[in-house]
């Protein structure tokens, strides 16, 4: 995303203009739009108008429109944000207070003001927010490490790609095959299968052109891992050499991309594994998803060890920030972003003003989970907070009071 | 009389079940009343129109009494015969007969009590013209007819096939003699009668009952018995119907059936070549007989028409006359499915496709046509349980091969099947030299049950393999579990269907140790947990250590107490040591004065020392599919598994969750017999219909309708704990069953003991713990309690227990 225009003032209220580049921006427009912000971005709205006779006509015309956002819609399978919300800016062809939904386009600027208010019933732009949007902007600039993963077992396979603040699941496959049985060739042949059509689904989604003579070699190479217990992802992977070296040529160019990993299990919740083997920690890791997935690994293994210097759940985290049990040397808050998200305004500030707390008064280190990575769906599982402790705290006292 | 009180009457007579045409006197009246302004308007109307009090009654009912619209259709229908059929005689008296004979009257429902008239009312020899019956009239001479007298049950069947006979003499008949004018005055039977006789479908007995009563009209037609009583010879047949023309899809029909029927008819003519010599009858011999001697009009359907003959013929001509007693096999069929549909229209599927039913029938024929064939199977309808107790069988057992990866549980288990010759020789010897060719001569005992090329050539059971074989007293059927820590979602397949384990133990230094922390450990713990008792431990590879005794004291001794520790009672634990590649101490008695030390059981000696067990066949049925593959040609879609509970038989009708499809049991099989019925406790093969495959997976439980199980995306449990549990992602097994999930809550830790809540909303839950946690999942999936379940994470089992 491309910032355009700044002008944050210092009490928090103030006006952003992006310009989303890549589809992922749309998720990090998703996380800084909240309900109650002015959202000001070209439309394209229908306009009917009635003749005095009666006979109506209607025209698309492009607009500017400026809404108040009352609901926000996004799909991460195909990255589309849609703000809905009500006009607050007169047009030729719209009043004040009509609602319109406005599809955010890529390469297309949008204006986002954040209101305090006179009594400070917005929360403007908080530290939050202003976190996001530099993370949005990616004033760093190295963020283009992606991953493919195909996470398989017998008769199931998940492709998802792995971006830096999402994990997207573009594709399940599911066949039945037969098992191995008694003088039955029918595994092998149901397998074969499955291979086949899981290699056909992969190439789809990574829009793989398949000609032979194609000049694109210019396309971003990703890896593309292979993840498995057992041998089904060896399997895939001799199928698609195979393949390669028979019926389709063009596939030879992808070959070196293919990395197999073991995973526990085909599902989904397996890829935190897969980004923990070596060969996939030299290519990511200093991708923030994989230092979310150690950290979220590293809280798990405390929480094992020393189960009273770490602790989960929005209230014990609350009660162990108060005994100053999260600062300074050690002490790290996790939370998920799903919970900045929040559409009443009142939660979102009690996170802020928590990690606030957290930051600059306690001086613990903080760190906010994509809650559309592997890791982040960990954390929300927790409740999605959780936190490491500097000293070892026993929460007999919030059991009482979950007794009560 | 007036018609209308002899229709109230048989009424009263009928058993109506139909609540709709009850003689409700007010309808009456105003159909009364609609019908004498129907007749009004179509006598007043240009041209003007006659019909019958029948035929409005007839239209008014099918058009609720609408006056406009009865008078519109009877005046369309009028035009149109006139236009049809200019030749055709007028009426003498329009309203004294039935111009249309309308197939039904209104409140005429099929009934189940028998009736003659009613049995024929709809049928097209009822509608033929009265010239057609004269040429019949000779044939009752026939000595071949007469014989259906005596078997009434059999004579739908052979008047047809007459029928059609005589059909085919008839239209002989009518090319040489020249159509003639009807000769009969129709109007000798009062104008009630003939509406009454097509009205009032009264039973058989009823109207032989009332056939000596002056005021009720006899009709030979509908009374055989009092035709061949001779109480009415004198009185000619009256004139059912004009000539009537056919809706033009009547005769195509009509010809569809003449083909279909070709064969028979030609072979019946053979039959009786003596038919032609007759001559007609006599002017004498038709007056006395009745107005149907002679051919009115060369025009018709010879085929119903010569139908009709026939039954008159019986009737007239029968010694015993034939009463009809039991309705013919068609017409139960037809009745059943007329009053199935409960609308008495459909009757008219019956072979009369004569009148205008039949195109809506062809229609609605379309209408009930699919595309997918269902197959019915025939259920024997067996009380399976009486049968299973009636049975001879030897005791089956499954069980379980466990242990570590490489531990040689492939290679004993082939091995006891090749000793006890449930593998041949040549096979063996196949293998042998194949696993030579890869260099893997080692593993050629596996490969009995190893059968996947994966398998044979990684060398690595990968998927639960099972065999049968059979001592003196026991069938045994193995279950060979894959040692992997990958395929332990196999394992866990495996030990689902198993009465008891045998743990194998890779005796070989370091081998056991390493296995003791690897998937002995896990295997062990997971069998106990999915509710196996009895263990045996076969110490296997004591050839590599010289059949050392130490060796096997210290692994008894650690084993022993390991897997008490897990929950095994130590008279449940045996220890075997042998050696699977030699053969040692598996079916015969080792040789090797190494191992004299040992005077224990042999491992198949071990097995037979189990007590079986017992299942519970009285239960709802329920069986997890394990498998779904493609039998054979014949059975195209087949499933296989252990039947946890209950009982079915071939031709059950099956659930399957959590897709809740129905599906039919064409046939099964028992251990690879085929069977009628199959018992919990018995492994297996049902071939099923009626069903897509793709509402089929492993993983699936089977039940009936009639006690399904439900579809869950959430449960408590109570578990075991072998890891740390907090909310997290997790797999849950549960035999095949193999679902993400995930820990939303720890509820409570418990007392391993009492089951008393220790601590509420634990933070975290140790290893060894037990607690009650609440599992959530994505997707409805058939679980029930008391289930056990297996909770696994990042390829650690983490937890087991007992759904609640």
């Amino acid at each position: 995303m491309r910032l355009v225009k700044n002008k944050i003032e210092l009490n928090g209220s103030g006006t952003v203009t992006l310009c989303p580049e890549e589809p992922e921006d749309m998720w990090h427009a998703y996380n800084l739009i909240r309900p109650n912000d002015l959202l000001r971005a070209s439309a394209i709205r229908r306009v009917t108008t009635t003749q005095e006779t009666g006979s109506t006509s209607s025209a698309r015309v492009h607009l500017t429109l400026e809404v108040r956002v009352k609901n926000l819609d996004f799909d991460p399978q195909s990255s589309q944000l849609h703000v809905s919300g009500t006009i607050v800016n007169e047009t030729a062809h719209t009043k004040v207070g009509q609602h319109h939904t406005l599809d955010l386009e890529l390469n297309r600027n949008f204006t986002l003001e954040k209101e305090v208010g006179s009594d400070g019933e917005g929360v403007g732009w908080d530290s939050m927010a202003v976190e996001m949007l530099k993370d949005a902007v990616d004033e760093g600039g190295k963020r283009r490490a992606e991953a493919v993963a195909v996470v398989m077992q017998e008769g199931l396979a998940h492709i998802c790609f792995i971006g830096q603040f999402q994990t997207i699941l573009k594709q399940k496959v599911e066949m039945s095959v037969p098992r191995k049985r008694h003088g039955g060739g029918d595994h092998d042949k149901g397998m074969s299968k499955f291979y086949q059509v899981t290699l056909d689904t992969l190439l789809r989604q990574l829009e793989f052109n398949t000609s032979a003579t194609s000049l694109t070699n210019i396309e971003a190479v990703r890896p593309v891992l292979l993840a498995s217990p057992g041998f089904v992802a060896a399997g895939f992977q001799k199928y698609i050499q195979s393949v390669a070296s028979t019926s389709m040529p063009a596939l030879k160019r992808l070959l070196p991309s293919f990395v197999v990993v073991h995973s526990a299990s085909g599902y989904l919740h397996s890829l935190s594994e897969v980004l923990q083997s070596p060969a996939v920690k030299a290519t990511l890791a200093d991708t923030k998803y994989a230092r979310e997935t150690k950290l979220m690994d590293d809280f798990l293994e405390q929480l094992r060890k020393e189960t009273n210097r770490a602790t989960y759940g929005p209230r014990e985290v609350e009660s162990a920030v108060d005994q100053g049990a999260v600062g300074r040397g050690g002490g790290v808050l996790i939370i998920s972003n799903r919970l900045f998200r929040s559409q009443d305004v009142a939660e979102r500030k009690r996170w802020v003003s928590l990690v606030d707390r957290v930051r600059d008064v306690e001086g613990g280190d903080v760190r906010v989970l994509s809650s559309d990575h592997e890791s982040g769906r960990r954390l929300d599982g927790l409740g999605g907070v959780a936190a490491l402790l500097t000293f070892p705290i026993v929460d007999d006292d919030i059991d009482n009071d979950d007794d009560q | 009389m007036s018609r209308h009180r002899v229709k109230a009457v048989s009424y009263d007579d009928e058993d109506y079940d139909y609540g709709y045409d009850s003689p409700d006197p007010e309808e009456q009246e105003f159909l009364q009343q609609c019908t004498t302004e129907v007749l009004t308007q179509l006598r007043a109307g240009d041209p003007p129109v006659t019909a019958t009090r029948d035929e409005v009654q007839e239209a008014l009912w099918h058009y609720y009494n609408d006056v406009e619209k009865s008078v519109n259709y009877l005046r369309g229908k009028k035009a149109k015969e006139v236009k049809k059929k200019p030749s055709a005689p007028a009426p003498a008296k329009p309203s004294a007969v039935p111009v249309y004979p309308a197939p039904f009257s209104p409140p005429s429902p099929p009934t189940a009590h028998f009736s003659a008239a009613d049995f024929f009312r709809d049928a097209p020899w009822l509608n033929v013209p009265a010239h057609r019956k004269a040429e019949m009239l000779v044939e009752p001479l026939y000595p071949r007819l007469g014989l259906l007298g005596g078997a009434p049950e059999s004579g739908g069947k052979v008047s047809k096939l007459a029928a059609l006979a005589a059909a085919r003499k008839k239209k002989e008949g009518d090319k040489a003699s020249s159509p003639a004018p009807a000769a009969v005055p129709e109007t000798e039977k009062p104008q009630a009668s003939s509406g009454d006789q097509k009205a009032t479908p009264l039973s058989l007995r009823e109207r032989l009952a009332s056939s000596a009563k002056p005021q009720k009209s006899l009709d030979s037609l509908q009374s055989p018995r009092s035709l061949a009583k001779g109480s009415c010879l004198g009185s000619p047949l009256p004139p059912k119907t004009p000539p009537e023309p056919k809706k033009q899809s009547a005769p195509e029909v009509a010809d569809q059936a003449k083909v279909e029927k070709e064969v028979p008819v030609a072979s019946q003519q053979e039959d009786e070549p003596s038919i032609t010599i007759r001559a007609s009858p006599s002017t004498f011999a038709s007056t006395i007989v009745g107005d149907s001697t002679r051919p009115k009009m060369a025009e018709s359907n010879h085929l119903y028409a010569n139908t009709l003959d026939l039954i008159r013929i019986y009737g007239q001509d029968l010694a015993e006359p034939f009463d009809f007693a039991g309705p013919s096999p068609d017409d139960v069929v037809l009745n059943a499915q007329s009053s199935a549909k409960g609308f008495k229209s459909k009757q008219a599927t019956s072979k009369s496709a004569g009148n205008k039913k039949a195109q809506g029938d062809l229609a609605s024929g379309m209408n009930n046509l699919s595309v997918e064939e269902k197959v019915n199977v025939r259920s024997k309808n067996l009380d399976v349980l009486s049968e299973y107790s009636k049975s001879q069988r030897k005791k089956a057992m499954n069980f379980a091969v466990i242990g570590h990866v490489d531990a040689g549980k492939s290679t004993l288990m082939g091995r006891l099947l090749a000793d006890l010759k449930a593998v041949d020789q040549r096979t063996l010897d196949k293998y042998r030299s194949e696993a030579h060719q890869m260099g893997k001569e080692s593993f050629a005992l596996a490969w009995v049950l190893d059968q996947g090329s994966e398998e044979r050539a990684r060398g690595v059971t990968i998927d639960i393999a099972t065999n049968k074989f059979e001592t003196a007293t026991t069938v045994f059927t193995i279950v060979d579990s894959p040692g992997h820590r990958d395929f332990v979602p196999n394992m866990i397949a495996g030990a689902s269907q198993a009465d008891f384990a045998v743990l194998v133990i890779d005796s070989g230094t370091g081998n056991f140790e390493s296995g003791l922390k690897g998937q002995t450990k896990e295997h062990a713990l997971l069998a106990r947990s999915m509710g196996i008792q009895r263990i045996i431990v076969a110490v296997n590879k004591m050839d590599s250590v010289e059949w050392d005794q130490e060796r096997f004291q210290e692994i008894e001794q650690q084993v022993s107490s390991f897997l008490t520790t897990a929950g095994f009672q130590a008279k449940n634990i045996a220890f075997v040591p042998c050696s699977g590649i030699a053969g040692d101490n598996v079916t015969r008695r080792s040789t090797d004065p190494n191992v004299s030390w040992y005077q224990g059981r042999t491992l198949v000696e071990e097995l037979e020392a189990t007590e079986p067990y017992s299942h519970a066949v009285d239960k709802p049925l329920r069986m997890t599919i394990g498998d779904v593959f493609r039998g054979s040609v014949q059975n195209p879609l087949s499933i296989s598994g252990r039947l946890d509970a209950g009982s079915l038989q071939v031709g059950d009708q099956i659930l399957t969750m959590p897709s809740g499809e129905k599906a039919t049991i064409r046939s099964l099989e028992v251990d690879g017999e085929p069977n009628d019925w199959a018992v919990a406790g018995q492994n297996v093969t049902l071939n099923l219909v009626n069903i897509d495959p793709i509402h089929l997976r492993s993983g699936d439980v089977i039940c009936r309708a009639s006690a399904p199980i439900a579809n869950v995306t959430s449960f408590t449990c109570k578990v075991l704990a072998f890891d740390h549990l907090l909310p997290s992602m997790v797999d849950i097994h549960r035999g095949r069953l193999h679902v993400p999930g995930r820990i939303s809550r720890l509820v409570a830790t418990l007392d391993k003991g009492s089951g008393a809540s220790i601590k509420k909303k634990p933070k975290i839950v140790g290893p060894g713990t037990v607690a009650r946690i609440v599992v959530e999942m994505d997707q409805a999936v058939p679980l029930e309690a008391p289930t056990r379940i297996v909770l696994r994470a990042g390829g650690d089992t983490v937890a087991a227990g007992l759904l609640e």
